[in-house]
C-alpha cells in the first residue's frame, strides 16, 4: 500500500524536530525553566511582620512586649543611636517612643510605615483599654488569578507559540532550501501545498505536547489553573500556532541560508517580547504606543490567552484579538504564498 | 520518441551564458554523458531538462514532452517519469536510510518498496542509520536511490561520483549498470573522463555552454588520429617549444602540442616513436626530466579541442 506523501513530509517534520535535543529543549524545556524560576522569584509573600523600635522610657519594655504579642508586629527596646540608623535604613518601620503623649516617629510617605502606624495605636489603645463600637470579622481572601505566575503562565503559552511557530516552520524550510533538499522536492510530483500543510500539521502535533507541558506544570507547581472552558483554550493556541506557522512561512519566504533568516525571525520577534505583554502588562507602556501594542500579533494572543485561563471569559466576546491573531496570519500566509522561494 | 531533445538551448545569468545554443538527442535505452570542465554550463543544462530552470530560449522535449506542456498537472506526470539526481542536495540529516526512501517513494504514483531500492543500491545493511552517518559514497548511492525510488524511464544524473574514492565511484557506476540493463535511459553530466568511457553509448563534450564534439567515447578519441599519447618535459624546460617541426618529423607522430610544462605527441606507434624522440633529444643535448605513455582519452580530445586540462580547466 502506498503512503501518503502528506503523511510522510508530516513524519520526517517531526522526526527532524525530535531528534534536535536543541530544539527540545528551548520549545519545551525553556518556558518550564523561565516560568519556574520566575513564579519563585515573584512569589506574592505579602507584607507580612512589620518591624518597629521601641525607645528607651518609662515601660518601654513592657510596650515592647505588648506589641510583639501581635501577630502583625515584632517589637524590640532600642537604644536611641540605633535606633535612629534603623529607622533611617528602614530596618524598622516605626520608632515608639514611650511617655505622655506617646510619639510614634516615621517616615509617612513609606506604605510600610503607615500600615505600622495604624497597626501600633490599635494595640496600644486596645491595651489601655479602648472598646470599639462596632464589632467586627476578617474574612482572608487570596484571589486565585491574582499573583505574578497567573498573569506569566499565558504570557509564556504565548511566546512559546510565537517562538515554536516562527522557529519550527521557518527554520526548517530554510535550511531545506539551502540544503537544496527544497529543490529536490520540487523535481519530485509532490504538489505544494502538500509540502507547505506538513508543517502545519506537525505544529498542530507539537502543539498539544508544548501547552500540555507549560499548563500542567503552572498547575502542578503553581496551581494555576483554567478558568474558561478547556475548548476556548485549545481553539485560541491553535489559532495562535497558525498564526505564527504563517507569519513563519513569510520570514522563510525568500531567505537562502540559515544566518538570514536567523536574523529576521529575532527582527520579528524581539519587539514582541517585549511589548506585548509576556513578563508585564504593556499598559505601562505611553498611550500613543497602545494602538501599536495592541495590533501585534502576540499582544492579542496574550490579551485572549489571559482572558481564557485567568478571567473564563467565553470566545465570543473575544472577537477583536482572536480576529487581529487571524489577520496576521491569513495575510503572512498569502504573501508568503506569493513571493515564496521554491528552489 | 526520443528520450530527449533540446535545440537553440539558452540560458543566461546576467551577464554570464550558461548555456549558449545548445543541441542534444539522446535515444531511448541510451546511456548519454555530458562531459566538460567546472562552469561549462552542465548543471544548467540538466536542471533545464529536469524543469526545474526554465530557458530563455530554445525547444526542449523529455519524453516526448514539451516545455509547454510542463506546468501544472502536465509537470507533475512528466516528473513520475523521471528519475533525478541533483549535484549538491544533501538530504536530512536526522532521517534514517529507510525513512528517506519511504518518503520519496510516497511522493510518486508508482514506486519500487523501500527493500527493492536499498537493494538495487546496495545500502540494505544501513537502512536504520542516520543519513548523517553515511560515507560519502553511502550517501550518494542514498541520493540515487531516491532517484530510483519512482521506477523511473529517465534517470538524470549530475557529478554522481565527484569527490568519491575509486572504490565508491566503482560501485556507483555498476548501480547505474544494472539500471541500463533494465532498459533504462540515462543521462550523466561528470568532468572525469574514465568515467564517460566506461558507462557512456555517446558522450558529448561541452565548453562555455556549447557542445564542441560529440560522439561514442572510441569515436572521439579516433578524431584524434592516433590511439597514443606520448608525453615528455626537459630538464631545461625552455628549450621544449624549439623544435616542434622536428618532433612532428618524427615516425608515427600525429599531432604535436606544447604545453607550458610539458610537451604531448599523439602517435600511432609508441614503440616507432619513443626510440626516434630519444635519438633526437640526444643530438640535441637536451635531458629528459619526464617519459610518460598512455592510451588516447577523452581528455585528450578535451586538450587537443580547448587547449586546456579538462580537470582544471
Ligand atoms: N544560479 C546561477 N546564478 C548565476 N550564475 C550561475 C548560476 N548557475 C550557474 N551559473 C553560472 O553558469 C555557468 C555554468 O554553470 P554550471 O551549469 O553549474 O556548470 P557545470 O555544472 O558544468 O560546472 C557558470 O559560469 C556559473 O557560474
Ligand atoms: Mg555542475
Amino acid at each position: 500500500m502506498r503512503d501518503h506523501p502528506l503523511g510522510q513530509l508530516t513524519l520526517a517534520r517531526m522526526r527532524e524536530f525530535y531528534r534536535e535535543p536543541e530544539a527540545i529543549f528551548w520549545v519545551f524545556g525553556f518556558p518550564i525553566v523561565l516560568a519556574f524560576a520566575l513564579g519563585i522569584a515573584f512569589r506574592n509573600r505579602g507584607p507580612g511582620e512589620l518591624r518597629v523600635g521601641v525607645a528607651p522610657g518609662p515601660g518601654d519594655s513592657s510596650i515592647a512586649a505588648v506589641l510583639d504579642h501581635s501577630p502583625a508586629l515584632a517589637a524590640r527596646v532600642l537604644d536611641p543611636a540605633e535606633a535612629r540608623a534603623a529607622l533611617r535604613a528602614g530596618r524598622i518601620a516605626l520608632l515608639v517612643a514611650p511617655g505622655e503623649p506617646v510619639v510614634y516617629r516615621y517616615d509617612s510617605t513609606r506604605t510600610e510605615s503607615r500600615l505600622a502606624r495604624l497597626e501600633v495605636d490599635e494595640v496600644l489603645q486596645r491595651a489601655r483599654g479602648r472598646t470599639d463600637p462596632a464589632a467586627v470579622r476578617d474574612e482572608r481572601v487570596t484571589e486565585p488569578g491574582s499573583r505574578y505566575i497567573d498573569f506569566l503562565i499565558p504570557g509564556l503559552l504565548g511566546m512559546n507559540l510565537m517562538g515554536s511557530g516562527l522557529w519550527g516552520v521557518g527554520f526548517a524550510v530554510v535550511q531545506a532550501r539551502s540544503k537544496k533538499l527544497l529543490k529536490r522536492l520540487m523535481a519530485t510530483p509532490m504538489r505544494r501545498s502538500d509540502y507547505l500543510l506538513s508543517f502545519i500539521l506537525s505544529r498542530l502535533v507539537f502543539l498539544v505536547v508544548e501547552i500540555a507541558a507549560l499548563v500542567g506544570f503552572g498547575w502542578v507547581m503553581f496551581r494555576v489553573g483554567i478558568r474558561g472552558s478547556v475548548t476556548a483554550l485549545a481553539l485560541v493556541t491553535v489559532l495562535g500556532a497558525l498564526s505564527f506557522a504563517g507569519l513563519g512561512m513569510l520570514v522563510a519566504s525568500r531567505a537562502r541560508t540559515v544566518e538570514a533568516v536567523s536574523g529576521l525571525m529575532n527582527l520579528v520577534m524581539l519587539p514582541m517580547w517585549i511589548l506585548s505583554g509576556t513578563f508585564f502588562s504593556y499598559a505601562r507602556f505611553p498611550d500613543a504606543m497602545q494602538p501599536f501594542v495592541r495590533a501585534l500579533p502576540l499582544t492579542a494572543l496574550n490579551d485572549s490567552l489571559r482572558a481564557v485561563m485567568i478571567d473564563g471569559v467565553s470566545l465570543a466576546a473575544l472577537g477583536v484579538p482572536l480576529a487581529i491573531v487571524a489577520a496576521w496570519g491569513l495575510a503572512s500566509f498569502s504573501v508568503a504564498l506569493r513571493i515564496f522561494r521554491w528552489r | 520518441m526520443l528520450g530527449i531533445r533540446c535545440a537553440g538551448l539558452v540560458k543566461r545569468y546576467g551577464d554570464v551564458v550558461a548555456v549558449a545554443g545548445l543541441d542534444l538527442a539522446v535515444e531511448l535505452g541510451e546511456c548519454f554523458g555530458l562531459l566538460g570542465p567546472n562552469g561549462a554550463g552542465k548543471t544548467t543544462t540538466i536542471e533545464i531538462l529536469e524543469g526545474l530552470t526554465s530557458p530563455d530560449a530554445g525547444e526542449v522535449e523529455v519524453l516526448g514532452v514539451p516545455w509547454a506542456d510542463r506546468e501544472g498537472a502536465g509537470g507533475r506526470a512528466l516528473q513520475e517519469r523521471l528519475g533525478i539526481q541533483l549535484q549538491e542536495t544533501q538530504l536530512a540529516d536526522k532521517l534514517t536510510v529507510e525513512e528517506t526512501v519511504r518518503l520519496f517513494a510516497s511522493l510518486y504514483r508508482r514506486s519500487h518498496s523501500v527493500d527493492e531500492v536499498l537493494r538495487l543500491v546496495d545500502l540494505e545493511d544501513k537502512r536504520r542509520s542516520w543519513v548523517s552517518k553515511l560515507s560519502g559514497g553511502q550517501k550518494q548511492r542514498l541520493s540515487v536511490a531516491c532517484a530510483l525510488v519512482s521506477q523511473p524511464e529517465l534517470l538524470f544524473l549530475d557529478e554522481p561520483t565527484t569527490g568519491l574514492d575509486p572504490h565508491s565511484r566503482r560501485e556507483l557506476w555498476e548501480v547505474i549498470g544494472r539500471f541500463r540493463k533494465a532498459g533504462g535511459t540515462v543521462l550523466l553530466t561528470t568532468h572525469y573522463m574514465e568515467e564517460a568511457e566506461r558507462l557512456c553509448d555517446r558522450v558529448a563534450i561541452m565548453d562555455h555552454g556549447r557542445v564542441i564534439a560529440l560522439g561514442s567515447p572510441p569515436s572521439l578519441v579516433a578524431t584524434l588520429g592516433a590511439e597514443h599519447v606520448v608525453e615528455f618535459a626537459l630538464a631545461d624546460g625552455a628549450a621544449a617549444g624549439l623544435f616542434t617541426a622536428d618532433l612532428a618529423a618524427l615516425p608515427g607522430v600525429r599531432a604535436v602540442r606544447t604545453g607550458p610544462e610539458r610537451t604531448a605527441l599523439t602517435v600511432t606507434e609508441v614503440h616507432r616513436t619513443v626510440p626516434a624522440l630519444l635519438a633526437l633529444l640526444e643530438r640535441r643535448g637536451a635531458a629528459l626530466s619526464l617519459l610518460t605513455t598512455h592510451h588516447a582519452t577523452l581528455e585528450d580530445v578535451f586538450v587537443s579541442l580547448t587547449g586546456r586540462q579538462l580537470r582544471d580547466a
